[in-house]
């Protein structure tokens, strides 16, 4: 028998409590139930954003946190989406690969431009969580080396193997923050 | 001479490249389907039984449930190779087989719904291997082959595909040979290829007879084909790709995922999408065949090759779709490897109470060689030769020939490959860095260096049909018409390169429609290494078609002759008079030019990958760490060097190389549970283990198409395997046969731990 995926049980929710999340600057209302649009307790955060939000730039791939492909970054820090649940987020600032263009702007981040002059993926389903666990990794710090880089992505799984030309493209933006 | 071109070659952005790195690129689990219903599957915890009874009145009352099926509820349809698995049958035949098909508001509802259904099993007792399915009196996984062997042979394939090898004559070939090996050696650890995106499809029904299904296939318009049978040819099928998160060969067909939520949907009357888990995509969707060999060699103290004979028995599972395709291929790329002029080789394709065995990069032919390598090595070792140099000797070379999956005999059209494979050798240090048979490249310590080589060549670049249409647009643009989901390899932008430059209008300037079987001719997928040559000359072919009818339409307006007028850019003009031109625009903004082409199939080119490998073995701790690749290849010409070098980076993951080193999926056999079917427990290698990874590439002109050039992405990964155990048999100084090369069977063989452990094989 398959491992079941979710360890939550079902519970229909009736009293109506809210959770209020910011997502890539806009901040939502989500109520707490088991109706179509709000959000059920053992909701993950990945479900939330793809299902409700309808944010389907975040992939869910093992949905069992060990793959890397749902990362998001939550106050700064990437998470496993698959792994957070929604009603655990309440007050939290998200950012997803959908946020990351600039606001103004609408420009590519430096390093999805990274990714694309250095073509850093095949398929492309593990990009997104790539690319936000890198965008984290730089905001903490700026200036890694490869072997940090190489840490850092170590639980993204990528089968296509465009391992080399994604640790390209962070290096790539890295050495640009450190000529500045 | 080399010829200039503007985009083939060009380092050019992929089309769906800011798609990918800001979410937008839409995958089939990212569609939007108005009241879309939930499908789940009830899967069977025993590896072999009768369903006695099934009671599904308490999940149907659940509200939210809209339809559950059993195989009370549908017709005989079936799917596989021969069509003789039901897709719901009263009787499951491995852990996991469908029991049930439940479609509910929501996922969560679902869920519960399966719980609910209570089923009465009659539990049989079950064969999880080739020894016990083929034992006498072993229980039959189908009635209707009670010894548990598959007829072989494909009907896609044509009346006489290919069911081994029999060509000249074994018992001379074996006197004259000057050293024979002989034994038994498998390749079983049936490793996953594990896509990231797990496969589904959505199905949306309408009465009476047609379904649109939107998948995860990487060949959209083969799924339509496999269902329009799977159906019983009364259902129209429409079939629309997405992207693809990675297939690999494993989503060459999606048709298990698709047949339940047709049936699903057909049952609600609402859209309904059937997406696996990724447990379920592990364990219930394909693994790669388990192979096997016993089989001889003989070999003539230069590395000529003068006999091969033996039985390949194949693994499929509980059922094959593909494998009989596999087997045809395999045996005919065995034959592209190792030219030899006597062959008796057979093979049984055994059905065994686990998951299937599908499709999968390598299609066979990595199965086979990685049993047969090491049985050659045993030769090599015998008569004291390089591997490299008997690989590199026996390799087809122009002049020599192989049977091909259709029966026939091909004499091979391609180029000599030692070229590359020399300079692939060179990169490597191969020749200062091999010291003999079992022996070390290295010592330090408790480290120990081992080198290996392999090789694999495949002539499906040029397999199965091609259908494009090119249309013109009065304003200077194009579109291509063509049924190919993206999984990856960046094909789709190198179908407008090739476009763009036969058009010499920029790739910018053409669209692509979506692989859609309404608006698409017939398209055989992406599939292999047929990419390149196959749907490029089908692309090629229908843009050389709609750039003749143009200027066909403007010499009478320039008052010229068509072929003295050439066109870029938006513009026909005069060849010899450049000034004397005319803009598409004369076509008028109520016509439309459409082009046409199509590609045969041809069977007598192949491509080729060798791949060398150094590993490096921690004798304490039993590890093997991968430390050095080099792939050689000549792909004739390079149209897209980026993607290029992704596919050949991918020779490590998708169960390759890897599959040698810690890549296995573990079944229990007393139970046929896969103990290890999640990304957890499943190996996969991390960012903090890259090897060193270097590509020889070669370009030496194919007389394929325009730009003479052959497809090499799926063989990535196939000649690592075997390089793996050849190399970590060197470094350790005794053979090892068993894959993949665990920390326990490293430290059984060094003596260590347990018994030592044994190759089965032998030499004369
Ligand atoms: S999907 Fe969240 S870690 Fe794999
Ligand atoms: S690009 Fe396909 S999994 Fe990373």
């Amino acid at each position: 028998m398959t491992i079941k995926k979710k360890n939550q049980k079902r519970k229909p929710v009736s009293n109506s409590s809210t959770i209020h999340l910011t997502v890539n600057g806009q901040a939502y209302s989500l109520n707490i139930g088991s109706r179509p649009g709000e959000v059920e307790t053992c909701h993950t955060l990945s479900h939330t954003l793809r299902e409700t939000l309808g944010l389907t730039g975040t992939k869910i791939s093992c949905d069992n946190g060990a793959c890397g492909a749902c990362t998001v970054i939550m106050d700064g820090k990437a998470i496993l989406s698959c792994k957070t649940l929604t009603v655990e987020c309440d007050g939290k600032s998200i950012t997803t690969i959908e946020g990351l263009r600039d606001a103004e702007t609408g420009g590519l981040d430096p390093l999805q431009q990274a990714f694309i002059d250095n073509t850093a993926f095949q398929c492309g389903f593990c990009t997104p969580g790539m690319i936000m666990t890198s965008k984290a990794l730089l905001n903490e710090n700026p200036h890694p080396t490869e072997e940090e880089v190489k840490e850092a992505l170590s639980g993204n799984f990528c089968r296509c193997v465009s391992h080399y030309q994604v640790v390209r493209s962070v290096m790539s933006v890295a050495d640009k923050g450190r000529q500045q | 001479m080399t010829e200039t071109y503007r985009y083939i070659g060009k380092p050019i952005p992929r089309r769906d490249a800011v798609d990918i790195v800001t979410g937008a690129a839409e995958y089939m689990d990212d569609r939007k389907f108005p009241g879309l219903l939930h499908g789940k599957v009830l899967r069977s915890p025993y590896a072999h039984a009768r369903i006695k009874k099934i009671d599904k009145s308490k999940a149907e009352a659940l509200p939210g449930v809209k339809a559950i099926l059993t195989w009370q509820d549908i017709p005989d349809y079936r799917g596989g190779t021969p069509r003789n698995v039901r897709i719901l049958d009263s009787k499951v035949r491995c852990v996991g087989d469908a029991v049930a098909l439940i479609a509910a508001e929501t996922e969560e509802i679902a869920e519960e719904a399966l719980e609910l259904i209570d089923v009465e099993y009659e539990v049989l007792p079950a064969v999880f291997d080739i020894d016990s399915a083929l034992k006498p009196g072993a229980p039959a996984v189908y009635d209707e082959y009670p010894d548990n062997i598959l007829p072989g042979g494909t009907i896609i394939y044509g009346p006489n595909c290919l069911k081994g090898v029999v060509r000249g004559d074994v018992e001379k070939g074996f006197a004259e040979a000057e050293v024979i090996a002989e034994g038994t050696f498998g390749y079983e650890n049936i490793p996953n290829a594990i896509p990231p995106e797990s496969v589904g499809a959505v199905a949306q029904w309408q009465d009476p007879d047609k379904v649109t299904i939107w998948g995860t296939s990487q060949a959209p318009y083969m799924d339509k084909v496999t269902l329009f049978h799977v159906f019983n040819r009364d259902v129209d099928i429409r079939s629309i790709g997405s992207h693809v998160g990675g297939g690999f060969g494993t989503k060459i067909q999606c048709w298990q995922v698709e047949a339940y939520a047709i049936l699903l949907s057909k049952a609600a009357k609402r859209p309904v999408k059937v997406a696996f888990t990724k447990e379920e995509h592990i364990a219930n969707f394909v693994l790669r065949l388990g192979s096997r060999i016993h089989a001889r060699v003989g070999m003539k103290r230069d590395g000529t090759l003068t006999a091969i004979q033996g039985t390949w028995y194949v693994d499929t599972g509980y059922y094959s779709f593909t494998t009989q395709a596999q087997v045809a291929i395999g045996s005919g790329e065995l034959m592209i490897m190792a030219q030899c002029p006597n062959w008796d080789l057979k093979n049984h394709i055994v059905v065994t109470n686990r998951n299937a065995s599908g499709s999968m990069r390598g299609f066979g032919g990595q199965e086979l060689k990685c049993s047969f390598i090491p049985l050659l090595s045993l030769a090599m070792e015998k008569a004291g030769l390089d591997p490299f140099e008997v690989l590199k000797k026996n390799f087809v070379k122009p002049g020599g020939g192989y049977y091909w999956r259709d029966g026939v005999f091909y004499n091979f059209r391609g180029i000599d490959f030692s070229k590359a494979m020399d300079k692939g050798a060179e990169t490597f240090g191969w020749k200062e860095k091999w010291k003999g048979w079992l022996k070390p490249t290295a010592v330090d310590g408790v480290k120990r260096r081992g080198i290996g080589v392999g090789v694999h060549g495949n002539a499906d670049i040029g397999e199965d049909a091609s259908e494009a249409y090119v249309q013109l647009g009065y304003n200077g643009t194009a579109t291509i018409f063509l049924c190919v989901a993206e999984h990856g390899t960046g094909q789709k932008s190198n179908y407008v390169k090739m476009a763009a430059e036969v058009l010499k209008i920029p790739p910018e300037r053409i669209s692509m429609t979506p692989a859609d079987t309404l608006v698409t001719p017939f398209e055989f997928g992406p599939v292999g290494s047929r990419g390149t040559y196959a749907i490029g000359s089908a692309v090629i072919n229908a843009a050389e078609n709609a750039r003749q009818q143009l200027l066909e339409m403007a010499a009478p307006k320039l008052g010229v002759t068509a072929d003295e007028l050439d066109t870029a850019d938006g513009v026909v003009f005069v060849k010899n008079d450049r000034a004397k031109g005319i803009k598409w625009r004369m076509m008028g903004n109520d016509r439309t030019i459409l082009g046409y082409g199509r590609f045969e199939p041809d069977f007598t080119m192949c491509n080729m990958m060798m791949s060398f490998v150094e590993v490096e073995i921690d004798t304490e701790t039993g590890k093997v760490d991968l430390i050095r690749v080099v792939n050689a290849t000549d792909v004739g010409k390079i149209i897209d060097p980026q993607g290029l070098e992704g596919q050949l980076n991918a020779c490590f993951g998708t169960a390759g190389i890897d599959s040698a080193i810690f890549e296995e999926t573990i079944l229990d056999r007393r139970t046929g549970h896969i103990v290890n079917a999640n990304m957890i427990d499943y190996k996969w290698r991390t960012f903090s283990e890259l090897p060193v990874i270097d590509h020889v590439v070669l370009e030496t002109p194919f007389p394929s198409h325009r730009f003479h050039a052959v497809g090499v992405g799926e063989i990535a990964t196939s000649p690592g395997p075997s390089a793996v155990l050849m190399a970590v048999s060197n470094a350790l100084g005794t053979w090892m046969h068993e894959y993949p090369m665990t920390p326990d069977r490293v430290l059984k063989a060094l003596g260590k731990i347990g018994s030592k452990a044994s190759g089965k094989g032998g030499t004369k």
